[in-house]
């Protein structure tokens, strides 16, 4: 078999297929592993998480401080924690200085409040540009900051995980935390948006 | 390793497009090629993270860039099934019915005798320079701060060093550093004056800088 070794891929799905029943085969898969996998990802990472994080820490000074003391603490409280959340740091965006997030090398995010990462966040274009040519960039994603806003970009090689805290938008005085969190995006907390105030286009 | 996956600063990739209410998974392979990686990592403990990111990093250049996310993790996670022959080639590309492509061989990594730090040896404000090395094995230190000097932000708690740990050589847990760069000590005349990066470096990675 190994003397005439076909040259041709098999198809992506055939080869995830395979290495399911070799596995099989050898009794190494646990009944029902594999197909409860999908609920249990959409369960335990979700974005929507960190829209809450940053809903509470818009609504509750005494959390935002948390949040940005210890944010892997401040996120457990709400019950958001586990793997590639071991040690989360909130950045805090502010009218001079804007935030944005990337994983160079691969594409490690913090995936109880993030999710798992977009495709976007996962392409080649994203990791190589975002370090060097972060406002071009952003631009062309549909972010245009001013000048006179520094513009800092978090590479994360290592095993901590960021979550950007964006700027509360005007208009959303004595909004309750819900309806905090269903403006914020997984786009601003990485940092390639902004929250739009309430009743734009955006 | 200088390997393809080290992306950061290269030109030439084009726009990012976003997709809108993407969904956590595309195709029904992609949720098994995650799954797959999980039952390795957390069900067989065949492999840790570090092994796993440089399984990826070691695919073939042209390979890399050709293959969708969740096709590098399906590649990774089989070559290290294969190489520490737990399943076999031959069986998954009769199973497959085509070839399987794999990640090159890794090389051999010599432990380089370090001791385990006792306490940070940076503090918040120090400046540190990054020690200007090309590993042959796995590495997190990017291409683009080799050389460079920044300020420590934030010492963070100790993880295992993954140049050793990716190569099953004790793994000595060490803290890693918030360093911020200017982008123009990065990028000279490329950058402006209002941007900066912060990457997280292993304390072996930096010397102290005046």
């Amino acid at each position: 078999m190994s003397a005439a070794r076909n040259p041709t891929p098999a198809p992506v799905d055939r080869r995830a297929r395979a290495l399911r029943e070799a596995l099989e085969h050898k009794g190494l898969v646990p009944e029902g592993f594999l197909e409860r996998v999908p609920d249990r990802v959409d369960e335990q990472f979700s974005w929507h998480n960190g829209a809450r994080v940053v809903a509470r820490a818009w609504a509750d000074p005494d959390y935002r401080e948390r949040l940005l003391r210890d944010g892997t603490a401040a996120c457990a409280e709400l019950g958001y924690e586990g793997p590639q959340g071991e040690y989360i740091v909130v950045i805090e965006d502010t009218p001079t200085r804007h935030n944005v997030i990337v994983c160079t090398q691969c594409s490690c995010t913090a995936w109880p409040v993030l999710g798992l990462p977009p495709n976007w966040y996962k392409s080649p274009a994203y990791r190589a540009r975002v370090a060097r040519e972060p406002r071009p960039l952003l631009r062309e994603m549909g972010l245009d900051l001013p000048e006179s806003v520094e513009i800092r970009v978090w590479d994360t090689t290592a095993e901590t995980r960021f979550l950007v805290l964006p700027l509360r938008p005007e208009g959303t005085e004595g909004w309750d935390e819900q309806r905090l969190a269903s403006i914020v995006t997984r786009e601003a907390m990485i940092g390639v948006a902004l929250v739009d105030p309430p009743g734009s286009a955006g | 390793m200088d390997g393809i996956h080290d992306l950061g600063g290269m030109s030439g990739f084009g726009n990012v497009e976003i997709e809108a209410d993407e969904p956590t998974f595309h195709e029904p392979w992609e949720a098994l090629a995650f799954g797959l990686n999980a039952l390795a990592v957390s069900v067989l403990r065949a492999y840790n993270i570090d092994e796993y990111r440089h399984s990826i990093e070691r695919m073939q250049p042209a390979h890399y860039l050709a293959a969708s996310y969740y096709e590098r993790t399906l590649t990774g996670t089989a070559s290290l099934l294969v190489e520490k022959e737990i399943v076999d080639r031959d069986e998954l590309e009769a199973r497959a019915e085509g070839a399987f492509p794999l990640s090159q061989p890794a090389t051999l990594v010599q432990p380089d005798g370090r001791p385990v730090p006792d306490a940070p040896r940076f503090a918040i404000g120090d400046r540190v320079r990054v020690r200007d090395i090309h590993p042959v094995g796995h590495t997190r230190v990017p291409r683009y701060v080799r050389g460079a000097s920044g300020e420590v932000l934030h010492v963070a708690p100790p993880f295992p060093f993954p140049d050793a740990a990716a190569h099953g050589l004790p793994g000595r847990r060490e803290p890693t550093y918030h360093v911020l760069f200017r982008a123009r000590d990065l990028w000279t005349d490329a950058a402006g004056n209002r941007e900066s990066v912060v990457v997280d470096l292993w304390e072996t990675y930096l010397v102290a800088a005046s």
